[in-house]
């Protein structure tokens, strides 16, 4: 099994696409060996801006930035952007529609041993909540890839969230992303699972455990949370009749309220959220944290059987 | 030969006087469309408004190299207004520059408007970024000066902030941001009233010592009387090609007796008979001017 980190593809990628497109620049608040804008600063020095420890004002920077004609990626850590920078990227970002796509690194639990200051359950909610922001949660390296090369070749505002660990390449070579667009990955008729992130790869290992249990579990890749797939997931639903969700985001706001908002009208379907039950995390191992808080693959397999009795 | 020389001195100097008195009837007749317009559609933020008003008509009509008819002519100099809510100020220059209908003016706040209570950039042509949560502004001007700078684009970035605004720490992050990155294009023009919604700047947030503040923050600083229209045009020309915060010391409402440094005018209008009262009064100033 191949791993890699998506980070380490969003730096690579970002390389890349500065050869084509002579009008990308990059900005960092002071992380950009962690985040990994540092391969296009030494690639490309006179297109980086470093902002310093200072996100706000980098928020700002690539807003206007952008208005002279240009695409600008700025980065830095989920828990500090959104967070950090929620009224820069509402009030003059997104309001004023900049060609400005935000991309996070060391999302969720899997940061680890720094700590609750730094895994981030809430920016997907803060994202997804304002208006005219594209949000985009790559499961992989190859789908990190192809969804930045997406959101800088789409004019607009968009949020795309990647993690700290190295992760299994899931996706063939040949994968295309599609704003919009969710992926059956493994088709089943007793449960659907959909997730995003570093969670479709331990929703695949549960569908494995489960089928040995002759529960048959369709699998549903998510990337694009907003736009979300709507036919995609009502399509679903209605077949498995239940639906669980998994991300490594809170349980409150992110995919999974984006799911139940798309079957709100829905009758007779099951919908149980996976993620983190509104609380903060913790110091640990990724594997320690995925046990603990209910979002490793066994954890996943142990929600669904008190759903599916075979 | 030398009396010609003087002869055109002269011309010279007559022009810019003509000049100066006609940007002081205009500068006049914002302030009656101001007034005007906040206390037609009951609403707007009046006082803030008239302290600014003579930098922006200087700005519009003398300084700023623009097009009104190609609001996105690549090689204008840019304007942003980071203090956002004095947006009565800055449609009325935009409407006497010829960006849109003068009558368009009274659809201020009102639903459907593209004039919004604060500037939206989606919706107007010659707003550069839209702007209303303060401290913002001077940020995303600073990133404009970045790219003209990359692109050898000549063209200068004027941005004008509220004194209050520089309670914001994003404020003094672009102001650094400026100066490290050596850009020599941006213009910051500090409308410094001294008032902010609860009271005087000095009581909220103390701010002074100002001028040294954005000094040390790398900037060429220089305070002028910010409705003295020859020192307000002789400083935003001299910030041309370099980095300077100009803090513009004003009065609050100022042009009208009853306004001036009354606080209870910063978000809102007149009513009826005041509007009345002060077009009559700025009417008389206007007959003064010579």
């Amino acid at each position: 099994m191949n791993l890699k980190s998506t980070r380490d593809s969003y730096g690579e990628t970002l390389v890349e696409l500065g050869e084509i497109n002579k009008d990308l620049f990059v900005m960092d608040a002071d992380l950009s060996m962690s985040t990994k804008t540092c391969f296009f600063a030494e690639k490309y020095p006179e297109k980086f801006f470093n902002a310093g420890v200072a996100e706000q004002n980098m928020i700002g920077i690539a807003s206007g930035l952008s208005k002279t004609n240009k695409t600008v990626v700025v980065s830095t850590l989920a828990v500090f952007t959104p967070g950090r920078s929620y009224d820069q990227i509402r009030n003059t970002l997104v309001h004023s529609n900049c060609d400005v796509k935000i991309v996070v690194t060391h999302a969720g639990l899997s940061v680890g041993k720094d700590g609750s200051s730094h895994q981030s359950f809430e920016d997907i909610a803060l994202a997804r909540v304002i208006p005219n922001l594209n949000v985009i949660v790559p499961c992989d390296a190859i789908e990190t890839k192809a969804a930045l090369t997406t959101a800088i070749n789409t004019f607009g505002p968009f949020y795309i969230r990647l993690g700290r660990p190295e992760v299994p390449i899931i996706n063939k070579k040949d994968y295309k992303f599609k704003l919009g667009k969710g992926l059956i990955l493994r088709e089943g008729n007793d449960v659907t699972m959909i997730g995003c992130g570093i969670m479709v790869f331990e929703m695949l290992e549960a569908a494995k455990v489960l089928e040995k249990g002759n529960i048959s579990a369709e699998v549903i890749n998510m990337p694009s949370i907003k736009p979300i797939d709507k036919d995609l997931i009502r399509e679903c639903a209605k077949k498995t009749g239940l639906v669980f969700t998994c991300e490594e985001h809170s349980i409150i706001g992110g995919l999974g309220s984006a799911v139940l908002e798309v079957l709100e009208e829905e009758k007779n379907i099951i919908i149980r959220r996976i993620g983190i039950k509104d609380t903060f995390g913790e110091s640990g191992l990724p594997k320690e944290l995925f046990e603990k808080y209910g979002l490793s693959a066994d954890k996943i397999v142990e929600s669904i059987k008190r759903y599916v009795h075979k | 030969m030398l009396n010609t020389y003087n002869n055109n001195q002269n011309c010279i100097i007559n022009t810019y006087k003509k000049k100066l008195i006609t940007l002081k009837k205009q500068a006049n007749i914002a302030r009656q469309k101001i007034i005007k317009v906040t206390t037609e559609v009951e609403s707007g933020h009046l006082a803030g408004s008239l302290s600014c008003i003579d930098i922006l008509v200087v700005l519009y009509f003398m300084v700023l190299k623009h097009n009104p008819k190609k609001p996105d002519w690549e090689k204008r100099d840019r304007f942003i207004l980071s203090k956002g809510h004095a947006a009565p100020a800055l449609y009325t220059v935009l409407a006497m520059s010829g960006y849109f209908k003068e009558e368009e003016l009274y659809t201020l706040r009102k639903i459907n408007s593209r004039l919004q209570g604060h500037p939206d950039s989606k919706k107007l042509p010659g707003i550069e970024i839209s702007t209303g949560s303060l401290g913002q502004g001077l940020s995303a001007a600073v990133g404009m000066a970045l790219g003209y700078k990359y692109d050898n684009n000549n063209g200068q970035v004027y941005c004008l902030v509220g004194d209050g605004e520089c309670d914001e720490g994003q404020i003094w992050e672009a102001a650094m941001f400026a100066s490290s990155k050596n850009l020599e294009n941006i213009t910051v023009i500090v409308d410094r009233n001294k008032y902010q919604i609860d009271g005087r700047t000095e009581e909220v947030l103390k701010l002074e010592p100002f001028a040294s503040k954005w000094n040390s923050f790398g900037w060429k600083t220089k305070e002028i009387d910010g409705h003295n229209l020859e020192e307000i045009l002789e400083s935003l020309q001299d910030s041309r090609g370099r980095r300077v915060a100009i803090i513009a010391n004003t009065v609050k409402g100022k042009g009208v007796s009853f306004l001036e440094n009354n606080n209870k005018y910063h978000s809102k209008s007149c009513c009826r008979e005041d509007c009345e009262e002060a077009i009559n009064e700025l009417c008389k100033r206007l007959e003064l001017i010579e």
